[in-house]
């Protein structure tokens, strides 16, 4: 019986996560990028269920008239800090494959900032996968936005909203 | 061998740098790095600190060769 579990290490890796991670200075669109990502992996037949989020700038934050933002971000940790998240998402879900793309440096209205798309064989687990990943990355991803507003003055923004409007609700996850 | 220190965001802005390269020798903790590269001044309220690309506590232990980062809340999505 020993012997048999000693075969086994007691710490078994999980099979790797498909996931792309991607953080660009350029200008994308979602869609194509989602399409050209499903074209491209090997789960078709598999997934019966892609939950999709597109974060979009604003024109305004906070009562203020917003023309522009600067995205920084941590080099690295931010890909790193994405994978966890991801990984954390899959021990909770059954996911098939995640994509994560994120705008970095100069961006303005209407432009897209943020794609997260998770694919998986049931719709419960796309679509609390994808909201458990954005969340996470809302909380935890260091990025860092400055507006820079009509009146000609940037700020850094201190920190992000609950996600609602109405800002007494919350996601409970 | 030292530590790398990096600074981000309004965090940068306010220390007027990214960066600190820092001779290990007595260093023992995230706050210790901190105390020494930035000295009389207490550590911004809500500051996040990572090692290595890992968030930790400012109690976290650090060691010749790491790269500590002092951050503001992140703001992305």
């Amino acid at each position: 019986m020993l012997k048999t579990a000693m075969k086994w290490p007691s710490f078994r890796p999980l099979p790797a996560v498909e996931m792309q991670i991607k953080i660009t200075t350029l200008d994308f669109n979602p869609w194509q990028e989602i399409q050209a990502y499903q074209a491209g992996n090997t789960i078709a037949g598999k997934f019966g269920a892609t939950s999709v989020f597109v974060g979009t700038m604003r024109d305004f934050n906070q009562g203020d008239e917003v023309q522009g933002m600067t995205l920084e971000h941590y080099p690295g940790m931010t890909e790193k800090q994405l994978a966890v998240i991801v990984n954390e998402a899959s021990a909770q879900w059954p996911v098939l494959d995640t994509l994560i793309i994120h705008k970095v440096g100069d961006i303005f209205p209407n432009q897209p900032i943020v794609v997260v798309a998770v694919w998986t064989s049931h719709r419960g687990d796309a679509f609390d996968a994808c909201r458990y990943i954005m969340e996470a990355l809302k909380a935890k991803a260091p990025f860092w936005k400055k507006e820079q507003l009509s009146t000609q003055q940037n700020r850094w923004v201190e920190k992000n909203t609950n996600g609602y409007a109405n800002d007494t609700k919350d996601y409970t996850g | 061998m030292s530590i790398k220190v990096l600074y981000f965001a309004s965090l940068k802005d306010i220390l007027g740098r990214a960066h600190d390269e820092l001779d290990a020798a007595g260093i023992t903790t995230a706050g210790g790095v901190w105390h020494q590269a930035n000295p009389n001044r207490p550590i911004p309220v809500n500051t996040l600190v990572a090692v290595n690309m890992d968030y930790v506590d400012i109690h976290a232990h650090v060691k010749d060769g790491d790269e500590v980062a002092f951050f503001p809340p992140v703001t992305g999505g």
